[in-house]
Order: structure tokens, then sequence, then C-alpha cells
């Protein structure tokens, strides 16, 4: 089966009020051509879930944004993401604000068909108390008592990875796939954008099987933009673009998101976006971080 | 041999070092350079048996230097270890966290996610809750505070608790003190822990040069004082040159603001 859809298309399929999951970690591996898809989109209300970096924030600072569903928003380098920050200071959005691992047990639930899973995270904290949908339950078994984290059901995900092929098996060569499987496996629907689109063949050798971590099964539609991730990272070809999220993050404090989009986004082509970058060549000289 | 010269940020690496000197077999994490310096250098000295990552998708047998390398280093992997796996290990209870809060209070819950009195509304958004609600019901958890004041020990409740504590209006059912496991909280005038009576926080012991009083002025709320308050040990030559070892770029001078010695000089 061929899955190759154009962004476009993508954007096409998901519609005002849905809830989205979105793959990566703060500035790492984020669907971003995606995201600036749905920048020049007239989407609104949606959901979003994520382990939030300037996905989050440019989706909010458009005005897409219904509700966040998250347990950090950060650029790692720039800790505060500038943009979320003035969407949450400014009282505008509705938040879900959980544990890094309760959202993975919410797209566990999700994927596995149950309402929720218990957990003890959360317990004594303002997780409970600022999420009053969130129900601490009695055991069966114990005489505790453990918060039911509800299951997070995606209408989409949307993931970037390095490889992927036309049937849409996906690979995720970088160190770390982070949550993508369970965005993936929680959603109606999955978005992916690949670095490169490779044949089948590639998946033969069994340590490239291996960093394939969920069926194609899953994978609704596979769309091919090398540097898709740009400005976040995608291991092995290119690090975070560290100085654009510096630009980036001058843009709150000085001319605000429109200018940003003006220069970025508005009625321009991913090549366009890129060539401020030195094309794909110079996307994928960015250096990858040392930690 | 005790060191005659050395900074405040080493003086703090060699306390962050104690926290972990006893944890046996856990994953050490230390969030930042002098806390991760701390982690460092116990596995290098006190507790070989620590675990501790690359901070990115591997656990390593050896600790890795901060900073950039060169092209011939190889980290020594021994697993590996993604996002999703530390959430395993976290909820087996075998690690040992040492993070810098933005607020801490007397109970012992701490504020990461926003700051203000309308949590749907903050004054300012700061990162969100993280992974502090579930590791601070998994497993030991130590602070690190780079700037000792009441802006950080509070009066009152942290604007928003991020992390469980010793606050009997918030224990859960089933649960008491013992099942919170807080221990040392290193700031840049002194070293605290949760040990005074029903946890309350405790001076253990006051860097070299500051006072008791100038403790307690800067902290938000009353803390326990023992009869006598030892002053913080100094590091040894030992430990500072494995502090060098793995801060080949010195970004622990980056750490405080100009770099202070680790002996406070006596006002003139």
């Amino acid at each position: 089966m061929n899955k190759l859809k154009t962004a476009s298309q993508i954007v096409a399929q998901l519609q005002d009020g849905m809830t989205i999951g979105i793959g990566g970690w703060g500035p790492r591996r984020k669907p971003m051509a995606l995201i600036r898809e749905i920048l020049r989109s007239d989407l609104k209300d949606l959901t979003i879930v994520s382990y939030g970096g300037a996905d989050v924030g440019m989706l909010c600072a458009a005005g897409k944004v219904k509700k966040v569903i998250f347990a950090f928003v950060s650029l790692d380098f720039i800790p505060l993401e500038p943009f979320f920050r003035k969407a949450r200071e400014q009282g505008q959005l509705e938040v879900m604000e959980i544990d890094e691992g309760m959202l993975l047990l919410g797209l566990r639930a999700a994927a596995w068909g149950c309402p929720y899973i218990p957990t003890q995270v959360g317990l004594g904290t303002d997780v409970i108390n600022n999420n009053p949908d969130l129900k601490v339950i009695d055991s069966p078994y114990d005489d505790k008592e453990w918060v039911a984290m509800p299951a997070l059901k995606l209408d989409a995900a949307l993931v970037h990875v390095d490889r992927a092929d036309e049937r849409g098996v996906c690979r995720i060569a970088a160190p770390d796939h982070h949550m993508d499987d369970w965005f993936v496996r929680a959603a109606s629907h999955a978005y992916v954008t690949c670095d490169e689109l490779v044949t089948s063949e590639h998946f033969v050798p069994a340590e490239v099987a291996r960093q394939v971590f969920w069926e194609r099964s899953l994978t609704t539609a596979v769309c091919h933009i090398p540097g898709g991730a740009h400005p976040s990272s995608c291991a092995p070809f290119y690090g975070i673009d560290n100085s654009h999220f510096l630009e980036y993050n001058k843009y709150a404090k000085e001319g605000g998101f429109n200018a940003y989009c003006e220069k970025f986004v508005d009625g321009k082509t991913e090549q366009e976006y890129q060539a401020m970058f030195g094309g794909i060549d110079g996307i994928r000289k960015i250096p990858h971080t040392t930690y | 041999m005790t060191a005659t010269s050395y900074s405040l940020a080493e003086l703090m690496i060699c306390v962050a070092a104690t926290a972990f000197e006893n944890d046996g077999e856990v994953l050490a994490t230390g969030i930042g350079v002098i806390p991760r310096l701390g982690a460092t250098l116990a596995m290098s000295t006190t507790n070989p048996d620590l675990m501790m990552t690359d901070s990115e998708a591997y656990l390593l047998s050896e600790p890795n230097p901060i900073g950039s390398r060169s092209e011939e280093f190889v980290q020594r992997n021994e697993t590996w270890m993604g996002f999703s796996r530390i959430f395993d290990n976290v909820w087996s209870r075998k690690r040992h966290a040492m993070i810098g809060p933005t607020q801490i209070d007397r109970f012992g819950q701490s504020n990461i996610s926003a700051l203000g009195s309308d949590y749907f509304h903050p004054k300012i958004q700061m990162l969100g809750v993280r992974g502090l609600p579930g590791n601070s019901i998994s497993h030991a958890n130590s602070f690190f505070v780079p700037n000792h004041s009441t802006r950080v020990f509070v009066d009152g409740e942290c604007d928003v608790v991020c992390s469980i504590g010793f606050n009997p209006a918030r224990m859960p059912k089933g649960y008491d003190n013992n099942d919170i496991d807080i221990r040392l909280v290193i700031t840049d005038i002194c070293v605290m822990d949760w040990q005074g009576p029903n946890n309350k926080l405790r001076l253990v012991s006051v860097h070299p040069g500051v006072s008791v009083a100038e403790v307690i002025e800067k902290t938000g709320f009353a803390i326990h004082i023992e009869a006598t308050t030892p002053t913080t040990a100094a590091p040894t030559a030992e430990q500072l040159a494995i502090i060098a070892k793995f801060d080949p770029h010195n970004l622990r001078a980056k750490q405080l603001k100009d770099n202070p010695p680790g002996i406070r000089p006596v006002a003139s």
C-alpha cells in the first residue's frame, strides 16, 4: 500500500477541535514542517498533547490551541518556551498539567484500550488539585488511594522520523525514539514525516529492523520532507538549531509571533523556508549538542 | 589533604557528592552542572556502584566529562536508557535525583511550574511540573539552591506544589512521612536536611564564613537548629583534581554569580 501524501494533504485530514499528539521531546525530533503547515491552515480549537517545545509555543501563539496537555514546554537551553509562556501568562489556555510519566501512562492506556491506569504519581501535589477531572480512587487490592490516569485518546498523532518507506515502515535511528511509539499507538490516525524516503530493502538488517518501533498498520500516511524537523533536531542527520531558537526567542520580546510568521512561515514553501538556513545541506551541518 | 583554596561551587559539588555516598546501586541524576558533578564525584570516589546516564539515552559505567569532548572520546555505554525507560527506573525506586527548584516550602514541597496565586493566569510560567510528582513519591530526592533566599524558601506553601512533601493536609490515604524520602538541601550558604522534629528542615552545617543567623534570616520559615552547627568540610585536593578532570571546560566557574571563593572573605 502506498501511503505517500503531501504535508497539505495530511493537514487537510485534521479538523477543528481535534486532540492531536505531537511526538519528539522539547527541541528534539518535532514534526515542525507539519506544524508550519498547520500555522498556514484555518485549523483551530485544537487540544495538543506533547512533551512540548516550539511545536506547542508556535501553535499557541498562532491561536490554534484551546487546551494543552503537558508536563513541560521547553527549548532546553532556553528553559522557558517564550510563546507558551506568553499564552499562559495571558490566561488564554485551558491546561491539563501532569507529570511526564503520567502523560506516558495516559498514552499507554489509550493504546491498550483501558479507561485509565492506576498510579501513585501525582498524589500529594497540585496535579490533583488543578485537574478536577483527574480522579483519585480506592484500590480493590490494598488500602491506599491511587490516581486513575485517564486514557489520552488522540484523534491524530504527528511524528517525525529519520527514515520511512512508502508503506509506513518507520525507523528512528536517533539515540532515543522518545514516546513516539506511544503517541502513534494512542492515535486513531498517525501521520509521519521523514527525512529520508527509503525502499523496504532498508529495513532488512536486523539492527535496522530493531529501530522500527511500531507496525506499519499504525501509520496512516507518510510525507517525505528532508529537514522537516528543523529547527528541532533529527539525529543522526542534524542537531538542534540553537541560533534559530535564539532568534525565535527574540521575536517573543520584540516583534511578536506574526513577525516571525511573516519572515519564516506565511506563504512560504518548505524549500523557501529552508533556503534561509542554507537549504537542506545547511540544515544537515547543524552540529549535535553534547551534554 | 584538605585544600586551602577552592571555589564555593567546588565546595557545593563536594557536599552534593555526600548526598549519594550511601545510596548503593541507584541511578544518580544531577540536573545542572553542580549537581551533576556532585554525582560524578560520588561515582568516582565514595560510591562506585552508582549509575549515571549521558543525559540523553545511554546508561554509562563511567560518568562523561561535561561539555564538548574530543573526537576520540568513547563514552562507556552499558545499556540503552531512553526517556520511556527512565520511568521504569523511577517507578522501580532505584534512583536519587538532585534538582534546583524555584520554590521550596516548610513541608519540603517544591515548585518549578509557575509563579503567582492564580494557576490559570500565572504571573510567571516556568517549566511545568515535569517529572517532579513521580520522582517525589517514588525515590530519593535532594535539592540544590544556588541563591539561598526567602524567595526560594517561601513563607507559606509553594505557588504550585509539584512534589509531595511532609504536609499532613496533602498526605494521601495509606501514606505517611516515612514514604517520602527527601534528603539534602545544598545551598550557597549551608547544608540542610529534613531530619528535624516531624521532618522539619534542619541546619546541618554552614559554609566557611557564614553565620547561623544569616541562614535563619534568609529562610522564609522556621528551621531546626542543633545546639552546635559545624562548618561544612572543605574539599580535599584529590576531590578537586577529580572535579577538574570531569569539568575540563571549567563550567563550574559559571554556575554562581562572580564565582565566589569557598571561604567567604571577612567583611572589611
